[in-house]
């Protein structure tokens, strides 16, 4: 069974062809690099799958079913999580409370229901020591490195069950050793057999962690192999155009 | 396929990503906020007033202080609930003196009328007239701000004055009293005493705790937080946002029409100009007390000690014999001064 699976899928915006005949499989537990240059349809086809907007042509099916998404609520209702560059969290609330946030759990007493900050700081504990992560269930996210950010964010994927998890740019603007910790966090992910799309510009970054590589330019898939296949050099031939396809 | 992660096996694998230190618990919480600063500050000032002045500590004092400031308290747990969802209400003095006002005519229309034979329902009626005022206020904010997408700032500036104006329109100026069989037991529980206090700050103290436990206990509480801490990520986890905004200015709105109802108690009557200008000693309150008009930050103790703060600081310029004009001036530079003692600490925290 494949997890998700994009075929000919076409977009257009008015007169502009944004994406055209992609055809895309990811399997369960897969980590997928998507890489191309600014304008290349990376977004296009990231949205299409998150549900922002629907594809104009093409078929997607998850778990062998055909799916419609209409708005993101239809694909995360599937398991397709978005982990946004701007991370979406609540600076002013702690880790646990933006895991929890917008399905937070609570306790009845009488007719009024009170928030279970023990039972939620445990259970965002435990997903933080799943992932590894040194991160504090009741530590402000203002006082949080970029990387126990991300773990913050991907804890909330986390916790909806998740079975592909879309990151946009997640290691851009971040320190050296906070990118080793997302990483990490990917590695932690495919373990526990979930699938992940990493949209990344950064070379070193899709070659470490993404068994396969899927390059977009001017709306076209124009490679999709297996990162021990190729090289960075190639890739990047791939995306300047430098090389037509591979 | 959506196992459960192996779990950590030891903190060593992790050791290398451990890049932030706890800070010290006198860094955390209630102890690192402004809040925590003014109520000390608080403290050294009714200290110091008390050696200063006798009359300070005398019980007809301090039941004086407590009235005024429960007043400015009362709204000010209200607006803060708008302030840490990033808002501001500068309505509330005008509904303070159109519910006040309301509330005190619907009392007049329902004496000598039949509703005289049953107890007490005029006077609840008049009540219910009065707080239905502030609601209608706050719904309007409300929907004005959440739905329609209008400036917090203006859209309660133009109601301040659509307000003051209907509290002037529908008395034609004239000071509204209160009356009709039920009147001494208004005054009994808008301006009597309970256990020896005035039943202001009872009502202050009972709201201040029931806020606390909204704000840091619910859901709800929760959200208004998240709105002003990052509105777009509370509306991208399903939050909803719109809801959360109009039940806050609504709030607002209702604690102003509450305390412009004890504010007729204790004057005997709703004149037109009630609270005029009280809109910004209450921001001026919330703001002291710790509330970050940028959002996100704010709680009931906050609203109660900058309140407080404040009365403490005008009582005590009147027992000095000061002119009462540099009240205005120092609460003035009480405001810049516990916003700048709060940047400060902040920078040497992060340098």
């Amino acid at each position: 069974m494949s997890l998700l699976v994009l075929q000919d899928v076409g977009k257009e915006f008015g007169a502009i062809q944004a994406l055209s005949h992609v055809d895309l499989t990811i399997q369960p537990g897969e980590v997928v690099g998507l890489m191309g240059d600014n304008g290349a349809g990376k977004s296009t086809l990231v949205k299409i799958i998150a549900g922002n907007f629907p594809p104009s042509h093409g078929k997607i099916l998850f778990e062998d079913r055909e799916v419609h998404f209409t708005k993101p609520v239809d694909a995360r209702s599937v398991g397709i999580e978005v982990v946004y560059q701007d991370l979406a969290l609540a600076d002013n609330l702690t880790a646990a409370a933006n895991v929890f946030l917008g399905r937070e759990l609570k306790r009845k007493v009488g007719p009024f229901s009170f928030l279970d900050h023990s039972a939620m700081n445990l259970r965002t504990a435990e997903l933080f020591g799943e992932l590894k992560s040194e991160t504090r269930p009741d530590d402000v996210v203002r006082s949080m490195s970029g990387g126990q950010r991300q773990a913050v964010a991907i804890a909330r994927t986390r916790l909806s069950k998740a079975k592909l998890i879309i990151m946009d740019e997640p290691t851009a603007a971040i320190s050296v050793r906070q990118v080793a910790e997302v990483l990490d966090l990917i590695r932690r992910l495919r373990e526990a057999g979930i699938a992940v799309v990493l949209i990344s510009h950064r070379m070193p970054d899709v070659f470490s962690v993404c068994e396969r590589v899927i390059v977009m330019r001017r709306g076209l898939k124009v490679a999709d192999k297996p990162t021990s296949q190729s090289s960075p050099e190639e890739v990047t031939a791939l995306i300047t155009g430098a090389k037509e396809a591979a | 396929m959506n196992h459960a992660l192996p779990p950590a096996s030891s903190r060593d694998d992790v050791s290398g990503f451990s890049n932030v230190g706890r800070v010290r618990w006198w860094q955390r919480g209630f102890f690192a906020s402004q809040t925590a600063y003014v109520a000390i500050a608080l403290v050294i000032i009714m200290i110091v007033m008390s050696v200063l002045s006798p009359a300070f500590l005398s019980p007809g004092n301090l039941a004086n202080v407590a009235k005024n400031f429960s007043f400015v308290g009362i709204v000010t747990l209200g607006v803060t609930l708008v302030i840490v969802t990033g808002g501001i209400d500068l309505s509330v003095g005008s509904t303070m003196a159109l519910s006040a006002i309301i509330c005190a005519m619907t009392m007049q229309a329902v004496a000598g009328t039949s509703l005289d034979s049953i107890p007490v329902l005029g006077m609840l009626i008049s009540l219910g007239a009065g707080l239905a005022t502030a609601l209608a206020v706050g719904l309007v904010n409300g929907l004005l701000i959440a739905r329609a997408g209008l400036s917090p700032f203006v859209t309660t500036l133009g109601m301040l004055s659509i307000v003051r104006g209907l509290a002037y329109a529908v008395t034609e100026g004239r000071g509204q009293a209160p009356t009709g069989p039920d009147v001494d037991l208004f005054y009994g529980i808008t301006d009597g005493n309970l256990a020896g206090f005035p039943v202001a700050i009872i009502y202050l103290l009972v709201l201040a705790v029931l806020v606390g436990l909204v704000l840091h206990h619910t859901a709800f509480g929760r959200h208004v937080f998240a709105l002003g801490g990052n509105e777009k990520a509370a509306a991208l986890t399903g939050i909803a946002v719109e809801r959360v905004k109009i039940a806050v200015y609504i709030l607002s709105a209702l604690s102003a029409g509450f305390a412009g109802i004890l504010m007729v108690g204790w004057l005997g009557s709703a004149p037109a100009n009630l609270a005029t200008g009280y809109e910004l000693t209450i921001i001026a309150a919330a703001v002291i007390g710790g509330a970050n008009l940028t959002g996100g930050v704010g709680g009931p103790a906050g609203a109660v000690i900058g309140a407080l703060l404040i009365e403490v600081i005008r009582n005590g310029l009147v027992l000095a014999g000061i002119n009462a004009y540099w009240q205005i001036v120092l609460v003035g530079v009480i405001i810049i001064v516990a916003v700048l003692v709060d940047r400060l600490r902040t920078l040497r925290l992060t340098l």
